[in-house]
């Protein structure tokens, strides 16, 4: 009748969790730095990464410039999702960002120094007010609207031939060089991406994310949530008006593209397969995602069913996102332990 | 000694399409009084609290707080004047921590007027909260996303929610539905302190025993209609009451 031994998994967890879910009881500087380890070598790659100019190619840097314009449309989405609004357009941030940054450049002849910033807080004034009637709609509804709202931009830009028509808007003023840019667009998506993060730890930030839950007590509890949703519709359009002015300045061009449903899909693959609700999550995702497309541009056509099936291993085989998983197994650890079975047990 | 009216409901009526849901229903409520609300399954009595807090927009007819015409009032407003009402299917925000949850009111623009702009620590607050209508100060509970708060629990969150607003008058819709006896029990005593510290209550309910011993005097409502108004031991001899509830229940409690 002896026992047979058995083997099975422990798992432990690092930075003990104390009391709530956001307060971590560290004990050793080793915690720490095993906390914020990830955050430091994240941030020093991406801001040692315009240096290498010479080893990596300007092919490469456009790349992570194109990367980043994504992580920034992500984030923006991050966001909206964040209190419940799912966009499918993310497009038309991109595109009136990147118009009103033309239109400045090219009409008043102003400076990128100038006409970014401004076409980054007028655009999202813009697609605020544009968003506002269709606040209070939910889910699929909503998420039709921005849909149709870059289109519908195309459209009427093409018909009308107002602002350079089909031919765009060429011969805009550059940036100053390929670092410069780099330094911008990695500085601007860091920013958003810790600013967010730590906008959603405030009580401002609380509320927001309660509308999604359950906007009814939110209500109830005194908040006008019309008001709110499009406070957090103008802070989710910055980056992605600020993603448009910049990419026109650094193609020094721009025309209907600007609207392409690239920049509706790209950016919600990217927070999908990266993880939702984490904003790290978003960025991971577009630096997964806009390389590896890159990298089978070689492939032709079977370049989007490689891609196609690599989203669906994704979104099948981690359905919490990229960077949940990561940050779970990177606080956990497992190690096998031995352990008696009783007889008959399996 | 006549107190101010605090409330006053003036033939408020609320068609749905063909559905009568509430038809010229008027009643006042004076400050620290506690009125029950009563009546069969869908006669109309969540729908008046809707009206009465701006959730629903009413077909005709008027409300006035603390002499004020709030006929219409957008929700969230009516909620900075002072009137706090829980849901009869409350939801928590599912994925915050409990105490979390009384954040969001206790950030209110009335709350943080009330206080002044400045607060001290609405962590210690929420906890606070909690433990007054009936959660453990040392368990883990309050720290737990509210997705897994059990029903009961659900209930007294949704009664915390309403607390964290210093309301002027509580309307509680089906606070006893879905719990137990026991924990119903258990939040009596806590009700029946609020009705003492004259704190002016709603409540809606069913459970008529246990309502009867918090509130003051009672309306009932039948097929949108208020039928019967008065003290609680009066109206349950009223005939078309007993009928309404075809005896059993009123039977049982009086
Ligand atoms: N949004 C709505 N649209 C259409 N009809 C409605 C709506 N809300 C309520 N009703 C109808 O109005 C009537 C009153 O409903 P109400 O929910 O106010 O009843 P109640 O007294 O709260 O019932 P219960 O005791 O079951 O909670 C019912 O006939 C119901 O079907
Ligand atoms: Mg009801």
């Amino acid at each position: 009748m002896s026992a047979k031994v058995g083997y099975r998994k422990e798992r432990l967890d690092r930075g003990i969790k104390a009391r709530t879910d956001d307060i971590f009881a560290i004990s050793t500087y080793r915690e720490i730095l095993y906390l914020i380890l990830p955050r430091v070598f994240v941030i020093a790659g991406l801001l040692i990464f315009p240096l290498l100019g010479d080893f990596t190619g300007v092919y490469w840097q456009n790349v992570i410039v194109i990367t980043c314009t994504i992580a920034l449309l992500a984030l923006s989405w991050d966001l909206l999702h964040s209190v419940g609004l799912v966009s499918l357009g993310q497009a038309v941030f991109f595109g009136v960002g990147a118009y009103i940054t033309g239109f400045l450049a090219q009409q008043f002849g102003l400076p990128p120094l100038v006409t970014i910033p401004l076409a980054t807080v007028f655009g999202a004034l813009v697609c605020t007010m544009l968003l506002y009637p269709v606040l209070r709609l939910r889910g699929v509804y909503f998420g039709l609207i921005t849909f149709a709202l870059p289109l519908l931009f195309m459209r009427i830009i093409e018909t009308t031939k107002v602002l350079g028509g089909t031919e765009g808007m060429s011969g805009l003023p550059a940036l100053p060089s390929i670092a410069i840019s780099l330094y911008i667009i990695i500085t601007i998506t860091l920013v958003c991406v810790f600013g967010f993060q730590r906008l959603f730890e405030t009580d401002y930030g609380l509320v927001l994310k309660a509308i999604k839950d359950n906007d009814r007590s939110v209500i109830a509890a005194g908040f006008n949530i019309s008001w709110f949703k499009a406070q957090a519709v103008f802070i989710a359009a910055l980056p992605a008006t600020f993603a448009g002015a910049f990419l026109t300045h650094h193609y020094q061009f721009v025309g209907i593209p600007a609207f392409a449903t690239d920049y509706s899909i790209l950016p919600l693959a990217s927070a999908i397969v990266g993880g939702p609700g984490s904003f790290f999550g978003a960025m991971l995702g577009a630096f997964l995602l806009v390389p590896l497309s890159e990298l089978l541009r070689d492939l032709g056509t079977l370049r989007i069913v490689i891609y196609s099936v690599i989203l669906l291993i994704f979104v099948v085989g981690l359905p919490e996102g990229l960077y949940p998983y990561l940050r779970r197994k990177y606080f956990q650890f497992e190690r096998v332990v031995s352990m008696e079975l009783e007889e008959g047990g399996k | 000694m006549s107190k101010e009216t605090i409330l006053e409901v003036r033939n408020l009526s609320k068609n749905f399409g063909g559905v009568k849901a509430v038809s010229e229903v008027s009643f006042q409520l004076k400050r620290g009084e506690a009125l029950g609300v009563m009546g069969p399954n869908g006669c109309g009595k969540s729908t008046l609290i809707n009206l009465i807090t701006g959730f629903i927009k009413p077909s005709s007819g008027q409300v006035f707080y603390q002499g004020k015409d709030i006929t219409g009032i957008a929700p969230h407003k009516a909620v900075n004047l002072g009137i706090a009402r829980s849901f009869q299917m409350a939801k928590p925000f599912y994925n915050i921590p409990v105490y979390k949850n009384l954040i969001i009111p206790l950030f209110s623009p009335r709350v943080r007027k009330l206080v002044g702009g400045k607060f001290g620590d609405r962590d210690e607050a929420a906890i606070h909260l909690l433990e007054d209508v009936g959660f453990e100060r040392d368990s883990s509970i309050p720290y737990k996303a509210a997705g897994s708060l059990p029903h009961g629990y659900v209930k007294r969150l949704e009664l915390a929610r309403c607390l964290s607003l210093e309301p002027d008058l509580i309307i509680l819709d089906e606070l006893f539905s879905g719990m137990s006896m026991s924990e119903v029990a258990s939040i009596l005593p806590f009700l029946e302190r609020l009705r003492d510290e004259g704190k002016t209550l709603i409540m809606v309910e069913h459970r008529l025993k246990e309502l009867f011993r918090v509130v003051d005097k009672v309306v009932v409502l039948n097929f949108g209609k208020k039928i019967a108004e008065g003290l609680p031991e009066e109206v349950v001899q009223n005939e078309e009451v007993r009928k309404s509830y075809l005896g059993s229940e009123v039977d049982s409690s009086a």
